[in-house]
């Protein structure tokens, strides 16, 4: 019954959506208000019935309905009840429908927060993001139905796979979709004023917070992706530039081009035409990335299970919304001229170069993704991995981290450069015997590592003294901006500490012995037998000492899941403010019970990800603008008076 | 077919290791040997490398490299070793030649035509 | 004009990578091409499965032979044996095996069983020699010539397919 009902919701979106689509756009073609008014309610209802058909999923794995395909094949009796529920988005069918509930959520909230946009703005707006909802209703429909059933239906299920029986990988899923899917509100805004010939600031300015929310969420879903393959994997990285860790990391690439960009044409009738772009190149990444994933084109490890009718579907999708969006962009190119002139000495320069990094970063990052790809056309094989993505970025970042603090000293719309490099002046110094002092308490230290810590340390310096020297009372949007800055400092240092100092060590263990890694003293005491609902595992017990001091005993396991004849390793990891100490099991060497053992000392790489965090902290800071307030409402009393007006 | 897949990805997704674990006379030759299996791909994996692999595959060529580092063997020689037997592919770094400048230079291309029309644009604007 | 033509690079571009994504979908394979093609068989010296003393690459100049990499813990060596049975009995092509990472017994066993194809048995029972070969997981399959040169790979089980696409043809063409 329950399964029935969830597809019946899912053919009823299907069709809501074609109606959001159609409708407000005819009204807008021929100016008619009543069509153009359906948009809201359409959109929010969309949101009930969508929402409803995930919901059913969840309860029909509460429930452990096996009569369900989808249920059978990604949960089982033994699964503990939390397990139960995220298993709903763990595998393709149950998390491309979590996209899609996503994305009617926000359309809903897009719906209803836009009170600044004119009926004839939201109208197109809205039909847009319908037909994007649309396209994807009709891939879940159609390619990857979750309320498929199976008969005869089976006495137990295959179980979760056990990678995803934790935290990090539950969150994770939903915060990358929120990212996506709000990068293509930015999209649909874009597309929404190709149709119309026209974008001024005020389509840019109702935008930027929705694009610095859902880069917000792009940023976490990544940090937490990365904090999840560090603890879960066992094997002590935290990115391995596998195509599927790239497929989230373009957009988030072209999403930090757009909102530097849009910050420009929000004041300046400037760049508009390459804000337009960027928006569309930045939610066709996300429709590339899930392509990526799911089309079984690539190798990885973190891809769902291949079918090429789902991987011709994608395609389709992304020929019909970028195809459609560029040609709009080809059309109306002409009439994106800019009008306000921007000068060479200026914050606006600035915020340009910094475009022209991330998207060069993101051809390169795409290149070196696709390459292999380019390859095989002629027949031979290539990989392309952390090596070249590691130096082409490290490259990269380099003008980056050193014209960012030009970018935050420099006033917008005219100044003077060689005035603000003066400025500069003291922080460079302050770096500079900063950065001596740390090469001497952590000598050697390679090129990337030297530079990596002098770029951290510099714009580090930079934006803390900006913040200080700032006369007046700092605004949201000034305060965004340096937390945000300060985030990608503390990430750049952390990042190069962890890369080049770290400790890594296989070592032969005798329950008994003690082995000195990094200064600490490792004392393995043996293993033992541990038994959870779903799993049994041998624990190890692993005592870390500096002199003499016992500072934790930490338990590495080997699982074995019988469900699924999986095993897999847990590593034990004790979190500290200046370094992470991680111990993984290996497997007993001889009868006497000795372990062979991979022991890490991580330095500092909590703070990597804490630098994402306040990288995206800044980001919902800038939201409370007084600044875009102020504006934003002027412009909805001007909407308002307007709409009164007509009726 | 379904099943096929499904089976497929359930059972080339298991996580464990094996750790091996060497004799290696100094720190250079440990670190030599991680930056070696860290930068060489295990063929029958879905893109890991050979350091992070728990194949069988992985295991015997994770003790040749040791081997060879042990040995003395510099990286260049045990890379070439490698990529002699089993091609370009084993390797996370591509090589540098005429079918890969493109790779390796285009992104610098894009940098300095990007900064070109940038700097042309906003001129054009400032009159 | 000249912003028009400018403005239809991105679509371009688009146009590129989607027909990029779509033929890729026709030709990836997970399969790793061999660059010991064309290249002459690597030097060996082997102990033999069934018989004393060792045999060298020398040993198996003056005709063209397939060496068949294989071992009785592997499942899809099970599904060809069949096909590698009537190659060999076909008389057309000297059949080798390569017993890779296995236990006399175990391989002993399963040749009982299901049937000795070979004209000889190689064992590398380490792994040292088919590292050589580029062998990365089994069954593959080697298309030698007479002057030791390595002139086709299998890689994945030998098929009636692939014997007579493959094989075959190429066998001729040495003749």
């Amino acid at each position: 019954m329950l399964p029935e009902i969830g597809q019946f919701l899912l053919v009823l979106s299907l069709l809501l959506a074609t109606a959001l689509t159609v409708l407000p756009m005819l009204g807008y073609a021929k100016n008619n208000q009543t069509l153009m008014q359906t948009a809201r309610p359409l959109s929010h209802v969309l949101f009930i019935t969508i929402m409803a058909s995930f919901v059913i999923l969840v309860v029909l794995f509460i429930q452990q309905d096996f009569s369900v395909l989808y249920v059978a094949e990604n949960s089982s009796l033994e699964l503990p009840l939390r397990y139960r529920i995220t298993a709903a988005w763990g595998a393709h069918e149950g998390s491309i429908l979590m996209w899609v509930t996503v994305q009617a959520l926000w359309i809903s909230a897009v719906a209803k927060f836009s009170r600044s946009l004119s009926l004839s703005q939201i109208s197109r707006v809205l039909s847009v993001l319908g037909f994007i909802a649309l396209g994807f209703v009709a891939f879940v429909l159609f390619a990857s139905n979750p309320f498929e059933t199976i008969f005869p239906v089976p006495i137990d299920g295959n179980d979760l796979n056990p990678l995803l029986q934790d935290f990090g990988m539950i969150m994770h899923p939903p915060l990358l979709y929120f990212g996506y899917v709000g990068l293509s509100v930015a999209f649909s805004l874009s597309v929404a004023a190709l149709i119309g010939g026209e974008i001024n600031e005020q389509w840019i300015r109702w935008s930027r917070r929705w694009t610095n929310i859902a880069w917000a969420f792009l940023t976490m879903g990544i940090i937490l992706g990365s904090w999840w393959a560090y603890y879960e994997l066992g094997w002590g990285g935290w990115w391995f530039w596998d195509p599927v860790e790239n497929a989230s990391f373009l957009p988030w690439l072209a999403g930090t081009a757009l909102i530097h960009v849009q910050a420009v044409s929000e004041r300046k009738n400037a760049f508009r035409g390459w804000t337009v772009l960027l928006a569309i190149i930045a939610f066709s990444l996300c429709i590339l990335g899930t392509f990526l994933v799911r089309s079984g084109s690539i190798t990885s490890v973190h891809s769902f299970a291949a079918d090429p009718f789902r991987g011709i579907f994608i395609l389709v999708l992304l020929a019909i919304y970028s195809g459609g969006a560029l040609v709009l962009y080809t059309l109306r190119a002409n009439q994106l001229k800019s009008r306000d002139t921007i000068n060479l000495n200026s914050r606006e320069t600035l915020m340009l170069a910094n475009s022209l990094i991330f998207i060069t970063a993101t051809f390169t990052v795409l290149l070196g993704t696709l390459f292999p790809m380019i390859f095989e056309a002629v027949g031979k094989k290539i990989s392309v991995g952390a090596p070249y993505f590691g130096l082409m970025f490290f490259v990269l970042m380099i003008p980056m981290a050193v014209l960012l603090p030009l970018g935050s000293q420099l006033k917008w719309h005219r100044d003077d450069v060689m005035a603000a490099i003066k400025q500069l002046m003291p922080y460079l110094l302050v770096t500079t015997v900063l950065a001596v002092i740390v090469w001497f308490l952590f000598k050697p230290l390679n090129i990337r590592a030297i530079a990596g810590i002098y770029g951290g340390l510099w714009v580090f310096t930079a934006t803390v003294g900006q913040w200080i020297k700032r006369p007046g009372r700092a605004t949201a949007g000034f305060i965004g901006m340096s937390v945000a800055h300060i985030g990608v400092a503390v990430f750049l240092f952390a990042m190069s500490m962890t890369e080049h100092k770290d400790i890594e060590q296989d070592i032969l263990m005798s329950p008994g012995t003690t082995k000195q890694v990094g200064g600490y003293d490792f004392t393995f005491t043996g293993v033992d037998r541990v038994r959870q609902e779903n799993y049994q595992a041998q624990q190890g017990h692993v005592e870390v000492r500096r002199e003499g001091r016992l500072i934790t005993t930490l338990n590495p396991q080997k699982r074995f899941y019988p469900k699924q004849q999986m095993p897999m390793t847990e590593a034990a990891i004790y979190a500290g403010w200046t370094k992470d100490i991680y111990v993984s099991l290996g497997e007993a060497v001889n009868k006497e019970g000795a372990w062979a053992v991979r022991i890490y000392i991580k330095p500092l790489i909590r703070w990597m990800w804490f630098g994402g965090i306040l990288m995206l902290t800044g980001a919902i800071i800038g939201l409370f603008s007084a600044r875009i307030k102020r504006q934003e409402d002027k412009q909805r009393d001007q909407v308002m008076a307007q709409q009164l007006n007509i009726s | 077919m379904r099943l096929f897949l499904i089976f497929i990805s359930l059972i080339v997704s298991g996580h464990a290791h094996s750790i091996e674990v060497y004799n290696f006379e100094n720190e250079y030759q440990r670190e030599l040997y991680q930056e070696l299996t860290q930068e060489l791909r295990c063929l029958v994996c879905q893109n890991q490398n050979l350091a992070d692999s728990d194949a069988d595959l992985a295991k015997d060529l994770k003790d040749q490299v040791a081997e060879f580092v042990i040995n003395n063997q510099d990286k260049e020689t045990i890379l070439a070793y490698m990529v002699q037997r089993y091609g370009d592919f084993v390797t996370y770094n591509p090589p540098l030649n005429t079918s890969t400048v493109f790779l390796w230079f285009s992104p610098f291309v894009v940098l300095l035509i990007g900064a070109g029309i940038l700097i042309y644009n906003i001129r054009k604007k400032q009159s | 004009m000249k912003k028009t033509i400018i403005s239809l690079i991105p679509l371009a571009l688009l146009l590129g990578l989607l027909a990029l994504l779509f033929l890729n979908m026709g030709y990836h394979t997970e399969q790793v091409p061999s660059p010991l093609i064309g290249k002459p068989v690597p030097a060996f010296e082997l102990p033999l499965l069934y018989e004393e003393g060792t045999l060298t690459e020398q040993d198996f100049l003056g005709e063209p032979w397939l060496l068949n990499v294989w071992g009785s813990w592997c499942p899809n060596c099970l599904y060809e044996h069949p096909v590698v049975t009537d190659l060999a009995q076909s008389g057309q092509l000297k059949v080798v095996g390569l017993n890779w990472k296995d236990e006399f017994k175990n391989a002993d066993t399963w040749l009982k069983r299901l049937g000795n194809p070979y004209h000889t048995i190689l064992v590398d029972y380490k792994g040292d020699v088919a590292i050589d070969f580029g062998v990365y997981g089994a069954p593959e399959s080697f298309l030698i010539d007479a002057n030791g040169i390595i002139v086709h790979k299998i890689v994945g089980e030998l098929t009636p397919g692939n014997v007579k696409d493959e094989i075959l043809p190429k066998l001729a063409q040495l003749q």
